[in-house]
């Protein structure tokens, strides 16, 4: 023991800090080059192509911001939908009230946002499992107070006025880029929020959240700017559902099922991860469309698969990956001591093996 | 079997916690009638031997045998039910239940024998009048006892005790390792894993220390000085094998 | 009047709550599963009893004798594969494995038995009622409900309190490693109170089956009241649970005689209410908080 401490310590080179490894940059490049690509897509491709991605763009990003409720803040909420019918009808009577739905997206958004103090003040007052039904209890509300509203469409909905004016075309090109951009602000906004000093907190909290306090973290503050972000995310979600639907119905924004597919999406891509909801997207794509002739069962098997996934492999398709170093998103720190080959790196995008925290899990014993 | 032959024994156990080796190669046995000190400071490795004789750790080698019987694999409970019960560190107790109720369950999954509540009441007096209440609201010594108790209402051939003075005024583990001796008369081995090494070589037939995870003295306590036993604890000088 | 019968009839409808409830009690409170399908294998159960009932009898009631004891078994082998692994693994887990079974449960439903309403058929008994005063109504097949409530969760304390194996679920929740060191055999012990758990689970399915129409996604709205119960009542106590679903089952009869169609809306309003008045329930025994 004695003799490491007396070899002289000019011996070790001088570590540097990096933010990004070779990897992550070329993919951040690749990034920027897919999002211009996706940019001028509908000036290329048809109407059923955009409506498609709107959609997935739609479902991408509610599952990054469920990822960072639950893979990061330790929420697990399946009461988002709250904020996704708050969205859609704020579009809805912002539009009855002659603005125009696409200027009323982003108010209706900020107003989720807004709406989300009060509501966490109240739900989290509650934990783990229990957090999770609060959640779900004021959706039910939301939907229940909603649906006596006859001017709002009461339970069987009503269409968004405003848009019948635009050629149906550019509608769908609108519609898409809003939805392009939206989805692009929420990766952006998930990546520098886990860069930033709110991050390196939240991502304690993911590791472990008893810890992440004991050493002074502001667990609760980072949760609730968490929350805020994702509803949001959600609010904007729900505006862009009711606008692209041309119509809302409250058994639809309202439903658990976006839950649902927010959870499954996550699970599968892998939760605590910053790419896991992108893979998981596409992979719940593919699977609806191929097995769109058999009905309910894509539901079944997408469920099963979520099961499976959420016992025996935590880190999902993209933990997998990761596991080989890969990362999209630079997000950690890398300690190198040669330029540009990691030796030691604080990873920030990667769960730890084994069990991701929940907000109750009080650590793993070695 | 005779009473000298020993009912539990420990070949060479390697036991780690992740990625460190917490006991390397140890060896122990114990035979009925004995009381076995395994004494050493914080992070010596006797607790997790302890537990790995209880069966909530697996060690990485070596074997345990309870009268004869492998019993490396068995679960913890399979174990109670062999005759080998653990008095857990920090005691344990189920605190929403009473006293009756925790010797209750201790009994459920027992051998048949003489330890009845009873003869528990016999060693510790005054259970009897607080039978029926609350373990929550016992005191750090009372609750130790109820540990002890639960432990021994299942028949134990072999009984562990885990670090008992932890938490309690001295004067209080005094008085509870002074009933220690009462329960060889009844051919029971006890092992005793302990930080106090003075309490514990006052009551034990033979000890053994550890340090770092390994055996540095054993024997009986009369034959070292308390300055070799000290040497050995705490690991100065020629007394310590690296 | 009126109003005494909303009282009467929210007592009674306060019994299927506590009865949905007390398995989700039961399985939290001892095994730490927070059961997220819990509302969908109730209604499992009624569909288990459509499914099997033409073979034996038009009477819903005799289901009462086959259905419990078959969720009973399948309680015990879920718990030991699948519900012990999500729980080794983490609590979050178990809400999203439970989660996706509630998926895979209700689309499987819907797969098999179409999206229309069904209901368990009891004969004479599911109209008829007395009338202890002018304006109260008091339909037998109710009362039983409630009566059955209270007998099961009756049992279910007794069991808790009295017998051996009581006390071993009891030392289980209150620590498992602690039992295990006793002797307890844990995974057996927890899997007896999975089975019973979900025995209750039935009952209530059958119970509302008996009660109204049921559909593959009416699990969803009871696992909410089921949680709400047991939140309004206090975690950890099964009497407490009955007290939340009294509570609930008020506030719903009661709103809708305020106004037709609120009494959803007023048992949300209420619950939340109490969230924010009194988190740790009526009469809890341990904290939620």
């Amino acid at each position: 023991m004695s003799e490491a401490l007396a070899a002289p310590a000019a011996a070790l080179p001088k570590p540097t800090i990096r933010r990004s490894t070779r990897t992550s940059r070329l993919s951040l490049v690749g990034l920027a080059v897919v999002s211009v690509i996706l940019a001028v897509l509908p000036f290329g491709a048809g109407q059923g192509t955009t409506n498609l991605l709107v959609d997935f763009f739609i479902l991408m990003t509610l599952g990054v911001t469920w990822n960072m409720l639950a893979g990061y803040a330790g929420l697990v909420s399946v009461g988002q939908q709250a904020y996704i019918g708050l969205g859609a009808y704020g579009v809805l009577w912002l539009a009855q009230h002659g603005v125009e739905p696409f200027i009323a997206l982003p108010i209706g958004a900020v107003f989720c946002a807004v709406a989300s103090a009060p509501i966490s003040w109240l739900v989290f007052r509650l934990r783990g499992g229990y957090f999770a039904i609060g959640t779900w209890a004021v959706a039910d509300v939301l939907f229940l107070l909603t649906i006596r509203d006859s001017s709002l469409g009461g339970g069987t909905g009503t269409n968004v006025p405003g848009l019948n004016g635009f050629d149906p075309t550019v509608l769908g090109a609108y519609t898409y880029w809003a939805a392009l951009v939206i989805a692009i602000i929420a990766l952006l906004g998930g990546y520098l929020l886990l860069r930033s000093r709110v991050g390196l907190a939240l991502t304690a909290v993911r590791d472990n959240e008893g810890a992440a306090r004991a050493v002074g973290v502001r667990v609760d503050g980072a949760k609730r700017v968490v929350y805020f972000a994702a509803a949001l995310g959600a609010g904007a979600a729900g505006g862009l559902i009711a606008i692209s639907q041309l119509n809302v119905q409250a058994q639809n924004v309202y439903g658990v099922q976006w839950s649902a597919y927010m959870i499954f999406v996550v699970l599968i891509g892998g939760i605590g991860t910053l790419e896991g909801p992108i893979v998981g997207t596409i992979v719940f794509f593919v699977l609806q469309r191929t097995l769109a002739d058999y009905g309910g069962w894509y539901l079944i098997i997408v469920g099963s698969l979520a099961v499976v996934m959420a016992m025996f492999m935590r880190q999902g398709l993209w933990g997998i990956a990761a596991r080989f170093g890969i990362k999209l998103f630079p997000v950690g720190y890398n300690v190198m001591t040669t330029p540009d080959r990691a030796t030691h790196g604080v990873d920030r995008a990667l769960p730890p093996s084994g069990s991701v925290s929940g907000s109750q899990e009080s650590g793993t014993a070695p | 079997m005779t009473a000298s032959d020993p009912i539990l024994v420990a070949d060479n156990l390697t036991i780690r916690h992740g990625q460190l080796t917490a006991v390397h190669d140890v060896s122990l046995s114990i035979a009925g009638g004995e009381l076995l000190a395994v004494v050493g400071a914080n992070g010596a490795g006797k607790s997790t031997l302890l537990r790995t004789l209880a069966g909530l750790h697996k060690p990485a080698a070596g074997t345990i045998t309870l009268a004869g019987e492998d019993i490396t694999h068995l679960s913890t409970d399979r174990r109670v039910r062999r005759g080998l019960s653990l008095v857990p560190e920090g005691r344990r107790l189920f605190l929403s239940m009473t006293v009756e109720e925790n010797l209750k369950v201790g009994s459920a999954n027992g051998r048949p024998g003489n330890w009845t509540p009873d003869r528990v009441f016999e060693l510790f007096p005054w259970m009897r009048a607080r039978y029926t209440e609350q373990t929550a609201h016992l005191s750090g010594g009372e609750q130790q006892v109820v540990a002890i108790g639960r432990a021994l209402v299942a028949n134990p051939r072999v009984l562990l005790l885990d670090e008992i003075s932890l938490g309690l005024a001295p004067v209080v583990v005094k008085r509870i390792y002074e009933t220690l001796p009462a329960l060889l008369g009844t051919d029971m081995a006890v092992l005793v894993v302990e930080q106090d090494v003075a309490q514990a070589l006052r009551v034990a037939g033979r000890f053994q220390c550890l340090l770092e995870g390994r055996t540095t003295l054993e024997g009986k306590p009369s034959d070292y000085t308390a300055n070799q036993v000290e040497a050995a604890y705490f690991g100065f000088g020629s007394a310590v094998a690296t | 009047m009126i109003w005494i019968n909303a009282i009467v009839q929210g007592l009674m409808l306060g019994g299927l709550f506590a009865l949905f409830a007390c398995g989700l009690s039961l399985l939290f409170g001892v095994i730490g599963v927070i059961n997220l399908a819990h509302g969908d294998f109730a209604i499992l159960g009624a569909y288990v009893a459509v499914a099997l009932l033409p073979s034996i009898h038009t009477n819903a009631l005799w289901a009462l004798l086959f259905v419990p004891p078959i969720f009973a078994l399948f309680g015990y082998g879920a718990q030991r594969t699948v519900l012990q692994r999500s729980l080794d693994t983490g609590p979050l887990t178990t809400l999203l494995v439970t989660f996706g079974l509630s998926v895979v449960i209700q689309n499987a439903l819907l797969e098999g038995f179409s999206a229309d309403s069904h209901s368990l058929s009891i004969g004479a008994l599911t109209t008829n009622a007395f009338h202890p005063a002018n304006g109260v109504v008091v339909p037998y097949l109710r009362l039983g409900i409630l009566l059955a409530a209270v007998a099961v969760l009756g049992s279910v304390q007794l069991l808790l309190r009295r017998t051996s194996v009581g006390r071993q679920i009891r030392a289980v929740a209150d620590d498992a490693e602690a039992a295990s060191i006793a002797g307890v055999s844990t995974r057996h012990i927890t899997g007896i109170a999975a089975g019973i758990a979900f025995a209750t689970v039935a009952l209530a399915g059958l119970a509302f089956g008996m009660y109204a129409q049921f559909a593959p996604t009416t699990g969803s709205t009871w696992l909410l009241y089921a949680f709400e119960a047991v939140i309004v009542g206090g975690l950890g106590s099964l009497w407490g649970t009955l007290a939340g679903g009294c509570v609930l089952g008020l506030a719903q009869t009661i709103g809708e005689q305020i106004a037709p169609t609120a009494g959803a809306l007023a048992v949300q309003l209420v619950f939340l209410a109490m969230l924010a008045v009194r988190p740790n329930g009526l009469l809890p025994a341990r904290a939620a908080v």
